[in-house]
């Protein structure tokens, strides 16, 4: 019977042949480095599936954020362990797609016909720090609020519009329930929302290519 | 080399079918703990609370008392006031009723007109006597009482809250 219901769908959807060509489609030989992006792909899953689940309790309110936070790690069952998985699983995310960013340039992978892989992959690597630096600032706790000063402080210092930046960032000169309140946003939606389009855009274009050989002597 | 029925393609399926589910479960079960956690927190709220000497409750005079109870639920403290009159029918300590202020019609509270010898709501206008019973107005039972009571060794009196 679920063979039955499983051509009846296959025939409307094409599973097979979707199947065949995102998942079963043919690779040059490769090593384990050529899995680092499906590891950057699994990272921003994971990182999706947890952060959502930390929504459930975390509010963005100067008078709040740090105490739902205290409350996930210590009067949730599991809180420890989802928001665990977010905090490291940020970190390991931005290490994984830098690795892989260096492994496509070693390897030399974003030659023709791959630019356009690369250049929506630099995009990818900096909505990833963007993540990670807006996503720093949710706890506010002293590490958090004064990082996310200095880091506002340093987009200042670009010549001519920097006070400009700091105010966009900031959400007004100082620091406040609005630089939170945006950061927030930022990490939540914006953002994820940036980098799962671009995504798409990036697994369109490897899946079109095929991955790349690695270079032989000759090359 | 024997041959094998599993191809190494099948088994890196497989492997990568396990071990995915095996990520599933490990995140997903905590994951669903994690949300329904709130629904299996009892809120222990029934406590016992003192609410004066019984030497300063004169007998046939309503004796009014309130008190705040905190709840935390989460992150958050919210802190509510109850309160009533007690009185005392005659010198026998356990001799009292003790009525509780939130009127019967909508949950104003109501208050002691000596003058009129009566509970008047000034919302509107719920008039109760002095054991609580309704005289005029809307509301559509007596004063809630609060039943169980006890006089503590040094003279309090005690009542047990049991939430609202």
């Amino acid at each position: 019977m679920w063979k039955k219901i499983y051509e009846w769908l296959d025939e409307r959807l094409g599973l097979n042949s979707l199947y065949k060509n995102l998942l079963d489609r043919p690779e040059p030989k490769g090593t384990w480095w050529n899995t680092l992006g499906s590891a950057s792909l699994f990272l921003f899953i994971l990182q999706g599936v947890t952060g959502i689940f930390l929504l459930v309790y975390y509010t963005p309110s100067p008078d709040h954020a740090y105490d739902s936070i205290n409350y996930i790690m210590n009067g949730v069952a599991f809180g420890w362990l989802i928001r665990g998985i977010h905090h490291w699983g940020a970190t390991l995310m931005i290490v994984v797609v830098f690795v892989h960013m260096l492994r496509v340039f070693v390897t030399a992978s974003f030659k023709y016909p791959r630019e356009l892989t690369w250049l929506v992959g630099i995009g990818l690597f900096i909505l990833t720090l963007g993540m990670g630096f807006t996503g720093y600032l949710l706890p506010w706790d002293q590490q958090s609020y004064w990082a996310t000063t200095v880091g506002t402080q340093i987009a200042g210092s670009v010549p001519f519009i920097g006070d400009f930046i700091l105010k966009v960032l900031r959400g007004g000169p100082d620091l406040s329930a609005l630089t939170l309140q945006r950061f927030f946003a930022a990490h939540v939606w914006m953002l994820p929302a940036a980098l799962a389009g671009l995504i798409g855009v990036h697994l369109y274009l490897i899946i079109k290519h095929g991955e790349s050989h690695f270079p032989s002597k000759e090359d | 080399m024997p041959e094998s029925d599993v191809s190494r393609r099948g088994f890196f399926t497989a492997m990568a079918g396990i071990i995915g589910g095996i990520i599933g479960v490990a995140i997903g079960v905590p994951a669903i703990a994690y949300v329904l956690d709130p629904a299996f927190k009892s809120s222990a709220k029934e406590t016992w609370i003192s609410i004066g000497k019984l030497s300063d409750m004169q007998v046939g005079q309503p004796y009014p008392f309130s008190f705040a109870i905190v709840e935390v639920n989460g992150w958050e403290r919210t802190s509510t006031s109850h309160g009533g009159f007690v009185l005392r029918k005659s010198n026998n300590p356990t001799d009292m009723i003790i009525l509780n202020y939130t009127c019967t019609h909508l949950g104003c509270t109501v208050d002691w007109q000596a003058d009129a010898q009566a509970f008047i709501c000034p919302c509107h206008n719920g008039k109760f006597s002095k054991d609580g019973a309704v005289l005029a107005g809307p509301p559509p039972r007596p004063l809630d009482r609060y039943t169980d009571f006890r006089l503590t060794n040094d003279g309090s009196l005690e009542i047990y809250y049991k939430g609202s």
